[in-house]
């Protein structure tokens, strides 16, 4: 009963909030060439056409497989990478095709955390360096100096600001990744692009960057993109969630809608898969457990019509001619978009546990 | 020597590295049995000691960097003191291991089928074709499709799942007693991780191997273990039975793990209860109890915890934790203030 209520307060809420960053068509091809000249023969379609939006103030999930597209997604929207194709429009103004001058007032605004705290840190630098370098690099000048501003931050993400001049290798990974959050964090941005920030620490200290990120968006009012494969953490963290399949959204919606009624048969899939800290139920995952057969297809010549069908247990004709649209489903709250020429319904028997070997 | 009671008898197993730096106490007095046919999990967060303990039962360190003491009893014969040219025929034959990473751990020269052909016919004398024939069996067996056409291809054409089964295809083929797994789906996807376990459920069940399998991942334990280990510091701190670590933990430490990890079968957690601290650095492991500086209960014990270590003693049955705290009152902390905060999302 609680989740219901839950679920309509959220979607009641949701159209009055302001998008910060908005996603249309979003589309990344990396060419794949061939011969002397450099001909272009192929392409390999990382991201192909997705729209979405971030609202100020709430924390959009982005799941998905290794090679769904997630992580070249999150480097379009902080334009680290050009996109191919379609529009990003952040805070108003359109960023899609600024050159590297042009996009530098904007990057004060949306900065990224990486997932692997040990290459993200340059090891000649002291804390105070890396910290410090956004406001050198912006110009950005500080009331009481560079110095008091990065103990401030370093203070700020629980870290001792007496460590100033300490290199990266004499701390341990979570407390790199502190660090990485306390550069992030350095110019105020508005919004936060996260790379799997926890999928590389052990999981006492994830516990511990999670909550971390959940205090500073709580005392400085940050919107974050969070990447992730890791499907309970994504829902600890997010409000709304995407998923992501073969560089297309194949549903979006709030958390709770999401994880309660996942509607697209991938999505189910996936939370089937996940194992429960539960040794009493083990019998019962096992038979509810959706098996996909095969791996993802390549995303070089990606499947015609819906890209899951080649996996998908429910899979007709017109699955292999017509590509769903994101679209919000019959009787699902709003804001709840699927992918899915036929959607799984609430109390839907799910084809169980196929035997692989 | 008596009969052992067990397949596999750890006894005060000890692996010491001594570097420039000091001793690191990377495995220090660690006892554990395990059955024919039964799983155990050994749960730990990285440095705790669980990877050195598998290279270990496998013989693989090198006595010139390492110092292994105690006794590790396979079906009798210690391997801690075997020459090492008999623990090598074990090795494969008896008891082998599936690896964490399968691109590392495959030779990219060589086709998929060819290792296999080669761990094979290392303990048997059989010719190439027999091998070859036992190969695309074994690949056909963990579920590849078209195994005679992709017996011939190179480690890079496979998919990472694909590669993990062909590793555990390289594991079984000669039958070992005793399987253990590094970490094995920790590269993969779910939906992939999920397959893997089911393959390796099967295999034990047809095969009834011994199976240990070294974990971060508390879902991946209770998905597989039927005994679980939690390591910490190179120590045992909390041994039983899968059911019991789950719900009725005791030790502090195993509390923290459960209160670390966001979980998809209860409700939305406001708040996790991450531990304090990070896990100790094994050159210079703190007094008495190694996890005592990340306790939050550690002023309850008196002194003790800065002071004196812990034993591994019995709370219930087949229940060890290694903990100052007197039973009844882990137990009554446990009923009254973690178990209620960790179902508070329900």
């Amino acid at each position: 009963m609680t989740e219901s209520i839950a679920r309509e307060g959220v979607a009641t809420q949701t159209p009055s909030k302001e998008a910060l960053l908005s996603v249309t068509g979003l589309q990344k091809h990396f060419p794949i060439t061939k011969g002397l000249l450099k001909r272009q023969v192929a392409a390999v379609k990382a991201v192909d056409g997705i729209d979405f939006e971030v609202f100020k103030g709430e924390t959009l999930g982005l799941v998905g497989e290794s090679g769904c597209g997630k992580s070249t997604t999150g480097r379009l929207i902080t334009r680290l990478a050009e996109p191919t194709g379609g529009k990003i429009t952040f805070d108003g103004s359109d960023i899609t095709h600024l050159k590297t001058g042009a996009m530098r007032p904007y990057r004060r605004d949306m900065q990224m955390i990486f997932q692997d705290p040990f290459s993200s840190l340059n090891p000649r630098h002291t804390v105070g360096a890396i910290v410090g370098a956004p406001f050198h690099i912006q110009g950005v000048k500080t009331e009481h100096g560079v110095k008091r501003a990065v103990q401030d931050l370093l203070k700020l993400v629980g870290l001792n600001p007496e460590h100033y001049n300490r290199y990266p290798h004499e701390f341990s990974g979570g407390q790199r990744q502190r660090i990485g959050i306390a550069r992030t964090l350095a110019l105020k941005p508005k919004l936060i692009v996260a790379d799997e920030p926890v999928s590389a620490l052990d999981v006492s200290i994830q516990a511990q960057v999670v909550n971390l990120l959940e205090d500073l968006q709580e005392e400085l009012g940050l919107t974050y993109v969070v990447i992730a494969h890791d499907l309970s953490v994504v829902r600890h963290i997010s409000d709304r969630v995407a998923v992501m399949y073969l560089g297309k959204i194949v549903e979006v919606a709030d958390r709770e809608s999401l994880y309660s009624n996942p509607r697209h048969p991938y999505t189910v899939a996936l939370m089937s898969a996940v194992p429960v800290p539960n040794p009493r139920r083990r019998a019962s995952n096992q038979r509810e457990r959706v098996l996909l057969t095969g791996d993802v297809p390549s995303p070089i010549d990606p499947p015609s019509g819906c890209r899951f069908r080649t996996r998908c247990w429910k899979a007709q004709e017109i699955c292999a001619t017509t590509e769903p649209p994101l679209v919000v489903r019959e009787g699902d709250a709003p804001g709840h978009q699927t992918a899915c020429h036929f959607p799984v319904a609430d109390n839907e028997e799910v084809v169980g546990r196929t035997k692989t070997a | 020597m008596p009969a052992p009671d067990a397949f596999l008898d750890v006894r005060d197993l000890r692996i010491h590295f001594p570097t420039d730096d000091g001793l690191v106490k990377s495995v220090d007095g660690l006892n554990f049995k395990l059955q024919r046919g039964k799983t155990l999990g050994i749960v730990g967060e990285s440095g705790s000691g669980k990877s050195v303990t598998s290279l270990g039962i496998l013989g693989l360190h090198n006595k010139r960097n390492a110092r292994v003491s105690g006794e590790i009893l396979l079906d009798g014969t210690d391997i801690v003191s075997a020459d090492p040219e008999e623990v090598r025929k074990m090795r494969g034959r008896r008891m082998a291991m599936i690896f964490q990473d399968p691109l590392s751990a495959m030779h990219p020269y060589y086709t998929v089928g060819h290792q296999i052909v080669e761990a094979y016919r290392v303990h048997n004398n059989v010719s190439k074709a027999v091998a070859k024939k036992h190969a695309i069996d074994l690949l056909g067996r963990v579920g590849i499709p078209q195994p005679d056409r992709r017996v011939d291809d190179y480690p890079h054409q496979f998919s990472g799942g694909m590669r993990q089964r062909a590793m555990i295809a390289m594991a079984l083929s000669c039958d070992p007693e005793l399987l253990i797994a590094d970490e094995p789906t920790t590269a993969l996807d779910v939906t992939v991780q999920a397959q893997i376990l089911d393959l390796m459920r099967d295999l034990q069940e047809e095969f009834n191997s011994a199976l240990i399998i070294i974990t971060h991942d508390l879902g991946v334990v209770a998905e597989l273990a039927d005994d679980v280990l939690v390591m910490y510091g190179g120590k045992c701190i909390e041994y039983g039975s899968a059911v019991t670590i789950f719900e009725e933990p005791e030790h502090p430490y195993t509390w923290g793990l459960l209160g670390s990890m966001p979980r998809l079968d209860r409700g939305v957690t406001n708040r996790l209860m991450p531990i304090k601290g990070t896990p100790p650095s094994l050159i210079n492991v703190p007094s008495g109890c190694a996890f005592h500086p990340r306790c939050a209960y550690e002023p309850q014990t008196g002194g003790r915890g800065t002071t004196e270590v812990p034993e591994l003693v019995e709370s219930g049955r087949g229940h060890l934790v290694r903990c100052h705290l007197p039973v009844a009152e882990r137990k009554r902390i446990w009923q009254e203030q973690v178990r209620p905060k960790l179902e508070a999302g329900s």
